[in-house]
């Protein structure tokens, strides 16, 4: 199957061809019309595969990556991972048509739909591949092109602090999953998730098989903004609307929830499992509703909602990981209901609530505010911007005749069915699930009617408003029309869906389970006056009366303040972290050469001289050398009359040219001791840096007497002399040295191996080539680095423009 | 202060030639005799610092009109170049190769993908202390 792992390329290859082309594209139109192009090929092309899939078939493509470390670039399609496959091209052509006349070609039209791709290559990576380091890898990739679009536009102070709050707290939730992949690996020996789902029985009882699924857990629950990881999501509203459509309502956010859908096979049957994410879901989905109602801010709001409407879909899967459980039974085929209804919220949120950011997104285009207190009245100004937000958010609150309603009433169902399970202890708490739901529900209901009513009805104050409201542009309503089309015609036809797309799904997160037909309810929009339908009804009436009565009980918000507590905790870690790190440095990092000098020369006494005497290598005798020669004592003298002339040497030319000395008789060393390699080399080198002493030396002071005290220099001179003593050690040990094996074997056979007779260079450039292309690269580093310090220093009269 | 340096002139004029010829000899001789990539493209260096101390920077950059920023890059680009080429003959990363070649004149040569990274060697060495000296010189 080819095709999947094109979806996956096709969109990082556009990413990567948009900022040679754009200069040429950018003439012709938006640059937004051809990278529309790529979903909406991509959504056709899966679209094709739906019906093989629907009849059960999966499809698998390996290309071999890194096979020594069980690394393979395995795409797998099968009934999940069509679904996001599909709302990840879906939404995202239709966000890409938004986004056309969203943002004006004056914006940095090429690096935006550059990160888009990028993300979306990275997002259907997540959902396709079978193998955990390929499926890790994007999903950093996710986090990163996440951050570099809520900092799309970086002149703003909170969109640079939101675009880092995501990316630390996703990222930390990336490498903790990774430690759990591995762990998963050190468990089952494999990387493949179906060849870890096939032997689940086998890896159960590894010690590090519960590590593993918290760890997995956290993973998701920070990717998809699970209490108390979901600070960033509210933050992260900072981004560009189509940006909170497609990535933090739609997809990205979603991506938490695809694993914990992955793994339920794997860890379903866990009672760790199904309390920390049925519990935690139902937190966040009470916290982001409850949260929802006091915000001000539209984004903000939707921010909130779509923290709880995760919330929601989380504890489903955590319900219905009950199913696992149990295993295949006729009467317990009714727990898995609630991955059922999972699936099919997860589909109907990303429906209305596209709609709704894209509609949010309107109101702020046209009306240059998102505040709901300054808006107001546009009912007769924008009617179909009006109806677009009342199909979405009467669908997000559970009315009927929209799709949120029938997803609802099956999670009301679900939580209901809990009374009875009698695994986990759950039926002691049983009734506190449907309450918790109930409440959140309620909650939801009231924000829904905040978000209509503020925005459409009331009066037009157009004082308060920037701009001149009028209706949008078609092009603009086209996307949201698209998704309320869809919000109503799921209502209708639930069982289309739930037959080519759902059904497949159930069959992967239930792998086991002989018959799939038997886990697709036919979905009724009545069924009957039962609890689901009078809890619903009661969410209506309660919600209304909160609603009408906002006014008077809005100030319980401030009695607690709790919307700052887990932001303050953050910010104080992060700040707590800064700090001390910084101490950390400041304490060492001193700016003082002698006090670098001091490090280098003790660390290297220590682990070299350490090691020599450790491994008892120091003992050397004389019995072997040869005679020394009158004229090479000779050189030794000048060496050491040099050498210690330095250290009294009243200016910096005069031990510069001392040091000159050394180092040409060192050259007259390699000489006598035929290294012509080395004499070369140490001539030259030593011409070029004293042009370079002599060059600095212009912009130096004069060398001023060190008014240091005694016992400092005493120090210094007793490191100088250890570090003397251990080259001197070195140099009489190492002819006795034999604990590893000598490299000379490779240079008897150099001009067969290499096709050279200096064996100096088969070393450099071949044997050994890896250090000196690293050399090369340092060197260049270096030298750019001299460059940008000496030649791009700021200029004073430069202003500032970091924060705006 | 105007330094008369009429002497250094005349002698670098001479010198230069001999110190870039030599340059050249020595990467050339590396394969069989000392020499060698790295010891060239430092004599080749040597050989432009000593143009640039003996001229003014203007004059020496009218007549060699190089970015040695450009050149360094250039030289990083051909030894990772090499080193990545050769994953596409599937052979490990960093593999060399060499073979004996019968050409008309010069008779049977010895051919080396060693020479091509030793190039990228010598051009980094002399574009890193060109730009490093001359970004040091130039600030004021």
């Amino acid at each position: 199957m080819v095709t999947v792992l094109f979806a996956i390329l096709l969109p990082i290859v556009c990413a990567a061809l948009i900022p040679l082309l754009y200069r040429r594209l950018r003439r012709v139109a938006h640059l937004g019309w051809f990278v529309l192009s790529v979903p909406f090929i991509l959504f056709l092309l899966l679209a094709r595969y739906i019906p093989q899939i629907a009849e059960g078939k999966t499809f698998m493509h390996t290309y071999e990556w890194i096979p020594s470390f069980n690394i393979n670039f395995t795409t797998y399609l099968d009934g999940l991972s069509m679904i996001f496959g599909l709302l990840i091209t879906g939404v995202g052509s239709l966000v890409i048509l938004y986004s056309i006349f969203y943002l004006s070609t004056k914006e940095s039209l090429h690096h935006f739909y550059c990160y888009l791709l990028l993300f979306m290559g990275a997002m259907l990576g997540v959902v396709f591949s079978d193998n955990l380091m390929v499926l890790y890898t994007f999903w950093e990739l996710t986090s990163v092109s996440s951050f570099l679009l809520i900092a799309f536009w970086h002149h703003r102070k909170a969109s640079r602090a939101g675009a880092r709050k995501a990316m630390t707290i996703t990222v930390f939730g990336g490498l903790s999953m990774l430690a759990g992949f591995l762990m998963l690996y050190v468990a089952s020996g494999t990387f493949s998730i179906r060849e870890i789902v096939a032997n689940v029985g086998i890896i159960r009882d590894h010690t590090l098989f519960s590590p593993a699924l918290i760890l997995i857990l956290i993973g998701a629950f920070t990717k998809s903004a699970q209490f108390p990881f979901h600070i960033w999501l509210p933050d992260a509203m900072e981004a560009p609307t189509p940006v909170s459509a497609y990535l933090h309502s739609a997809t990205m956010v979603k991506a938490g929830i695809y694993l914990v859908a992955r793994f339920s096979p794997v860890f379903g049957g866990e009672a760790v499992w199904f309390w920390l994410v049925s519990v935690i879901g139902l937190l966040t989905l009470f916290w982001g509703s409850f949260n929802a109602v006091r915000q001000t801010d539209l984004k903000a709001l939707l921010a909130f909602s779509t923290i709880s409407q995760l919330g929601l879909i989380m504890s489903l899967f955590g319900l219905g990981s009950v199913g696992h459980y149990y295993g295949y039974a006729p009467d317990t085929v009714l727990y898995t209901q609630a991955s059922f209804a999972a699936l099919f919220h997860l589909i109907n949120h990303s429906t209305f609530k596209g709609a709704l950011f894209m509609m949010v997104g309107i109101v702020d285009h046209e009306a240059g505010t998102r505040d709901i207190r300054r808006l107001g009245g546009l009912m007769a100004i924008m009617p179909i911007t009006f109806t677009i937000a009342v199909i979405g958010g009467f669908s997000m609150a559970g009315l009927p005749p929209f799709n949120g309603f029938l997803s609802k009433e099956m999670f009301f169902a679900a939580v209901l069915a809990m009374r009875n399970v009698e695994a986990f202890s759950i039926a002691d708490l049983g009734l506190l699930f449907p309450i918790v739901a109930w409440v959140a529900s309620i909650f939801t209901f009231v924000y829904c009617m905040i978000l209509i009513s503020r925005t459409f009805f009331g009066k037009l104050r157009l004082d308060k408003l920037d701009k001149k409201p009028h209706e949008a542009p078609l092009g603009m309503l086209f996307s949201p029309i698209i998704l309320c089309l869809f919000v109503v015609g799921i209502f209708f036809f639930p069982n289309v869906l739930g037959h080519y797309i759902l059904e497949p799904a159930m069959a992967s997160i239930y792998p086991t389970f002989p018959s799939t037909s038997e886990l697709t309810p036919h979905i009724h929009a009545w069924h009957g006056i039962n609890a689901e339908l009078l809890m619903t009804l009661g969410v209506i009436i309660i919600g209304v009366i909160l609603f009408k009565t906002l006014k008077s009980w809005k100030p319980l918000y401030r009695i607690f303040p709790q919307r700052y507590t887990f932001n303050m905790y953050y910010n104080r870690m992060i700040e707590f972290s800064e700090n001390s790190s910084a101490k950390l440095t400041n304490r060492y990092m001193t700016g003082n050469l002698t006090h670098y000098f001091v490090y280098i020369y003790v660390f290297f006494v220590a682990l070299i001289a350490g090691y020599f005497i450790w491994s008892d290598a120091s003992a050397f005798n004389f019995a072997k050398d040869s005679t020394i020669e009158s004229y090479e004592l000779i050189l030794v003298f000048v060496m050491m009359f040099a050498a210690v002339w330095i250290i009294f040497a009243k200016g910096r030319v005069t031990a510069m040219l001392l040091n000159g000395v050394l180092g040409y008789s060192i050259a007259f060393f390699f000489v006598i001791f035929r290294a012509p390699d080395l004499a070369l080399t140490q001539l030259v080198v030593e011409s070029v840096t004293t042009a370079l002493f002599l060059l600095c030396f212009k912009y130096l002071p004069d060398l001023m007497p060190e008014a240091s005290r005694k016992k400092k220099q005493w120090s210094k001179a007793i490191i100088s002399i250890f570090v003397g003593a251990t080259v001197t050690l070195i140099g009489l040990a190492v002819v006795h040295f034999d604990r590893f094996k000598p490299v000379a074997t490779y240079f008897n056979d150099s001009y067969e191996l290499a096709g050279g007779s200096n064996i100096v260079n088969t070393i450099l450039g071949d044997f050994r080539a890896f250090d000196t292309m690293l050399e090369v690269v340092v060197l260049l580093i270096a030298g750019l680095g001299v460059y940008t310090l000496t030649k791009l220093k700021p200029r004073k009269e430069e202003t500032d423009h970091e924060n705006q | 202060m105007k330094i008369n340096d009429v002497i250094l002139r005349t002698i670098t004029k001479t010198v230069v030639f001999i110190i870039l010829t030599l340059g050249i000899y020595l990467f050339f001789a590396g394969h069989h005799a000392p020499g060698g990539g790295f010891i060239g493209g430092l004599v080749l260096a040597s050989g432009i610092v000593l143009l640039y101390l003996a001229y003014d920077i203007e004059t020496v950059h009218k007549g060699m009109p190089l970015d040695f920023k450009k050149v360094a890059a250039l030289g990083v680009l051909l030894a990772t170049g090499t080193a990545i080429g050769s994953l596409f003959f599937d052979v490990p990363f960093l593999t060399q190769t060499h073979s004996y070649i019968n050409v008309p004149i010069f008779g049977k040569m010895g051919f080396s993908t060693v020479t091509i990274f030793e190039a990228g060697v010598a051009l980094t060495v002399v574009g890193v202390v060109v730009t490093i000296i001359l970004s040091i010189s130039e600030d004021e």
